[in-house]
């Protein structure tokens, strides 16, 4: 090894607390990027080859009762390779565990054409049985073997559960009308073909069908077609692949992670470049003797720029090193909670040797950005005036001493503010980079505030029934009186929902048109900001985002056309928007829907108040009313919503946090030690004139807090900043990422940047002791 | 020693002004001189009078701001870095006030770190034996006297067998037996290499030791004068 790596290799033992915090940060930076980029390709490949292997359809449709031979025609539209009709159903499951809503489809000979399913376990079902989806299965304690009682259209059926199953076109099942994904009560069952027409009675008929495209057909082209021809049929709506709600979800997850595996790596390896910048230039200041001999011993410029980069370099290689390591734990960690909340056959995750490349460049060119500055000054510096100490600093009476306040202040206090003053740049970057670690930390943090405003205003605000019940039809409102009157139950209000298109201009929608009663209790419209919208008696309130997305303002007129019952048509007038935060929906009263569907005085559901612990007898009645498909329980909901959205959010979150503490104590460390180091000199002159340890440490200490109280204000400020950005980021018309960041969040961010900077202080602390004076006066070191 | 035919530094009306701050200093006006091969030459003068800056212009450290400085073939008055670092690198050795040691190097590393750039390098344990440091060669800079730094620091300069050894102060830092040692290292090492070696100093006791002595005063060349013979560092007393 030659004698300047030697040097190279001992600079860097000897800054090894300010190296390993570069090295922590970047190996966050390393970690989130290759963690999120691989997680995000091992979700996309296994979306990817679900599809291919379950022949997932590119069209889908459904209609109310189409003869099969309509099926000829579709099949003969141009761009249409194959297709498959289906019969599909809603159904209320009984099973030994209570009750739950269903979506039955139909499977053609041998599991069918397209989107066929994954088998976990037992077999596809032959006649009398069915087979049921894993998140059902597993939530609902179902196995093969077991029997359930299927209700569809008022026929009570018993069948055999054959086996558990993926399917391509379920990845995330959601129940209509539901916001998350309730396994416990809902689930999707595959039913023989015949079986299920018999039970629909749609024999020699089908109400659903779904297509493979040819290469290079367009889907809307052949969306439109479907359409056309099915329209008398009773055509609910074809859509593409791309409005298939399972796969927005997934490709919103991806669309996701990848915007994590870019915001968050670029502010982390920013605060890297910041602090190589900080210990290269102080270590370049401290050498600056050294520079002049190498130079004067004739060492290139090329040779002294590789020398201080590589000092850089090597750093970051550590931290690349670590984060890449990190991110291999943080990608496995994301895979396995995704693997609970998307149904593949497979997430394999794997370490993406592409990724790690990536985020191994970005960090040494983080690195490189940030050394450049220190290394320039060490190339530029002429040998002769390297070697005379430098020129003592120009020192001037600072702001507050000429306001006159100088009679006020302790020396020390003025030495740290003398200090500040004179080198405001240094001052400047030291502020920053507690800012910085308190920016990130509250923007780390605030996901834990987000996702419990989000669980209050959904459980808390808007809806307040303990059991929301669906009947399997629309039925007279009576039906809600009857359920008000069930022992254990308090209250009970009518809803009703239905499928509707909304079309404004050339804009449309299809979507859920819910209905309540305008001052209503049970359920109510709440805005992101915890605000409850009334529900108006006449006109519709739209999610905010879907009024943008039609292109409607308040007092506009909206075409709605009900895609069920009588498929009545009819402008509504947009009373008020509601800037809500999950899917896009549509509110009015019942009167209104009523008037609209031509059927007055018809509901789908009921929002019930139950009494404390009448939850099993109330259960044990609905279940006995036929007419009830399916009850799905507050309580339930929440569970489902914290093990669902809650881990994936809460264990990014945590990492998240994890990391951006590690971040904080790493930039506060590197900013006292910088500041100590570049003060030796001075410090061990006040020992030398008699200050005591103590005062001496007070005059370090001073210059740390003043940064620290220009700093955390700052920060907070930029935490709001990121986190604003991360809302923007992570929304999308699934779900809207509101900012909230509570006062615990700010406390805590603000706490362990000071915890840090106390604990760093206290190093400082102990470095003064060992401080040894004469060295550290000693010419040319 | 003879003077040979051609002087091997040759400057001419060398001029150096520095701004240090708001004020102009002119460490040099107009200097002469001619330096021959292998002579050992003292330059004397006051703190202030532009010793180190004709030392610093002679190595290579600094280009002259007006004049001529030819080390041979090279012109030492270009300002081009490049150009004056392979001048350093090949030529000359410098020895200074302040040692200027790599504080985490050993006396060996130190002196390796020359080496490893140089074409013709004697090892680093020979140039530390020439400086009687055998014995020292895996010590620090914290771990060595001040007179040892110094002889590092001679090592340093000569383990790439320069044509030309530059000595700023040498001896300023050290006391009067640390300092003979010191002085007598150099005084080996221009007798034995034949190096031409000019040696700055505010110590007139140290003039002895030279060929030539050149008085330097408020930037200018005061005098020049021959010694009829070289003391050792033995004889000379401060």
């Amino acid at each position: 090894m030659s004698a300047l790596n030697r040097k190279l290799r001992r600079d860097l033992w000897h800054s090894r607390g300010q190296g390993l915090a570069v090295a922590v940060v970047v190996a966050c930076a390393v970690g989130v990027s290759v963690g999120s980029t691989a997680t995000g390709k091992a979700l996309l490949a296994s979306r990817d080859k679900f599809y291919v292997e379950g022949a997932l359809a590119d069209v889908f449709a459904e209609a109310v009762r189409v003869p099969e031979p309509v099926a000829g025609r579709l099949a003969a539209l141009p761009g249409v390779a194959e297709l498959e009709t289906r019969v599909v159903a809603d159904a209320r499951v009984e099973h030994a565990g209570g009750l739950a809503r269903a979506r039955l489809v139909s499977l053609g000979p041998g599991g069918g054409k397209l989107n066929r399913l994954h088998l976990r376990q037992g077999r596809l079902p032959g006649p009398g049985e069915a087979a049921i989806s894993e998140g059902f299965a597993q939530a609902a304690r179902i196995v093969p073997g077991d029997v359930v009682v299927l209700t569809v259209n008022g026929r009570r059926d018993k069948v055999v559960i054959s086996g558990v199953a993926l399917s391509p076109e379920y990845v995330y099942a959601l129940a209509p009308g539901n916001l998350f994904p309730d396994d416990r009560g809902y689930g999707i069952l595959w039913l023989p073909r015949p079986q299920l027409a018999a039970a629909v009675d749609l024999q020699g008929g089908f109400n659903a069908v779904s297509a493979r495209l040819s290469p290079g057909a367009s889907p809307q082209d052949v969306v439109d077609e479907f359409d056309r021809v099915l329209g008398r049929y009773g055509g609910l709506g074809a859509r593409a692949r791309a409005d298939l709600e399972s796969h927005r979800f997934v490709t919103d997850e991806i669309r996701q992670l990848n915007a994590m595996a870019k915001v968050l790596p670029a502010i982390f390896l920013g605060v890297a470049a910041f602090l190589v910048s900080v210990t290269l230039s102080r270590l370049v200041s401290a050498q600056r003797p050294q520079i002049g001999t190498l130079k004067a011993l004739g060492y290139r410029s090329r040779e002294l720029a590789f020398h201080y980069a590589g000092f850089a370099l090597i750093v970051t290689g550590f931290g690349v090193v670590g984060g890449l390591v990190l991110g291999h734990l943080f990608g496995q960690f994301m895979a396995r909670t995704y693997a609970d909340f998307y149904r593949f056959p497979t997430l394999t995750y794997s370490t993406d040797l592409a990724s790690g490349l990536r985020g191994a460049g970005l960090a040494l060119a983080a690195a490189l950005i940030g050394a450049a500055g220190a290394v320039r000054q060490a190339v530029r510096l002429p040998p002769a005036e390297a070697m005379r100490p430098p020129s003592p600093g120009r020192f001037h009476r600072t702001l507050l001493e000429r306001a006159g306040l100088a009679p006020a202040l302790p020396p020390q206090a003025r030495m740290a503010l003398r200090n500040l003053e004179r080198r405001p740049v240094r001052a400047l970057f030291g502020t920053l980079g507690l800012a910085s670690a308190t920016a990130i930390l509250v923007s780390g943090s605030c996901f834990y505030d987000i996702v419990n405003w989000m669980i209050s205003l959904a459980f808390d605000r808007a809806l307040l029934a303990d059991a929301t019940v669906t009947f399997s039809q629309a039925v007279v409102s009576d039906a809600v009186q009857e359920l008000a009157r069930l022992p254990g139950v308090t209250a009970a209000e009518p809803m009703r929902s239905a499928p509707v298109m909304m079309r404004h201009g050339a804009r449309w929608r299809r979507l859920g048109l819910a209905a309540m009663p305008p001052g209503g209790q049970l359920s109510r419209l709440v805005g992101g900001d915890g605000r409850v919208v009334p529900v108006p008696e006449q006109g519709v309130i739209l999610s905010k985002r879907l009024a943008e997305m039609l292109e409607l303002e308040v007092g506009d007129e909206v075409q709605v056309e009900i895609l069920d019952g009588r498929r009545r048509r009819g402008p509504l007038r947009v009373a008020g928007t509601v800037d809500d935060l999950l899917g896009l929906t549509a509110t009015c009263s019942l009167a209104t829907l009523g008037r609209l569907a031509g059927d007055p005085g018809l509901v789908t559901g009921a929002q019930l108040a139950i009494e404390t612990d009448a939850r099993p007898a109330v259960a044990g009645a609905l279940e006995l009313r036929p007419r009830v498909a399916g009850v799905s329980w507050r309580a339930d909901a929440l569970a489902a919503f914290r093990k669902t959205i809650g881990s994936t959010v809460l264990g990014y979150a945590a990492v998240l946090v994890a990391f951006a503490s590690a971040i904080a104590a790493g930039v506060v460390y590197s900013t006292v030690r910088t500041s100590y180091a570049e003060r030796e000199r001075e410090l061990a002159t006040l020992r030398v004139i008699g200050f005591t340890r103590g005062e001496t440490w007070r005059v370090l200490l001073g210059e740390v807090a003043a940064q620290l109280l220009a700093a955390l204000p700052l920060g907070a400020l930029a935490g709001y900043g990121l986190a604003v950005l991360s809302s923007v980021y992570f929304s999308s018309d699934l779900f809207r990422m509101p900012v909230v960041v509570e006062r615990f969040t700010w406390f805590f961010a603000c706490g362990t940047t000071l915890a840090a900077a106390l604990v760093t202080s206290l190093l400082a602390r102990r470095w003064l002791a060992r401080l040894d004076v004469t060295r550290a006066l000693a010419p040319g070191e | 020693m003879a003077e040979p035919m051609a002087p091997v530094f040759e400057a001419r009306g060398v001029t150096k002004i520095y701004r240090m701050g708001e004020v102009d200093v002119q460490a040099l006006r107009g200097v002469d001189l001619d330096l021959y091969q292998g002579e050992l030459v003292v330059v004397l003068g006051p703190s202030g009078s532009g010793k180190s800056t004709l030392l610093n212009v002679l190595g290579g450290l600094d280009a002259p701001t007006a004049g001529q400085v030819r080390w041979r073939d090279h012109d030492l008055a270009v300002a081009d870095d490049a150009l004056l670092t392979e001048y350093r690198r090949d030529h000359v050795g410098f020895v200074f006030q302040m040692y200027n040691l790599v504080p985490s190097l050993t006396a060996r590393e130190n002196v390796a770190l020359a080496a490893e750039i140089a074409e013709h390098p004697m090892a680093p344990e020979e140039a530390l034996a020439m400086v009687d440091l055998s014995e020292r060669l895996d010590h620090f800079p914290a771990q060595l006297s001040g007179g040892e730094q110094q002889r590092v620091s001679i090592a340093r300069a000569v383990v790439k067998r320069p044509d030309v050894l530059l000595c700023d102060e040498p001896t300023g830092a050290l006391d009067v037996s640390t300092g003979k040692r010191v002085l007598e290292a150099l005084i080996s090492v221009n007798r034995d290499l034949g190096t031409t070696t000019v040696l700055i100093t505010h110590n007139a006791a140290i003039a002895a030791l030279a060929d030539r002595v050149v008085h330097v005063r408020d930037g200018r060349i005061a005098s020049l004068e021959r010694n009829a013979r070289r003391a050792s560092p033995g004889e000379i007393a401060w």
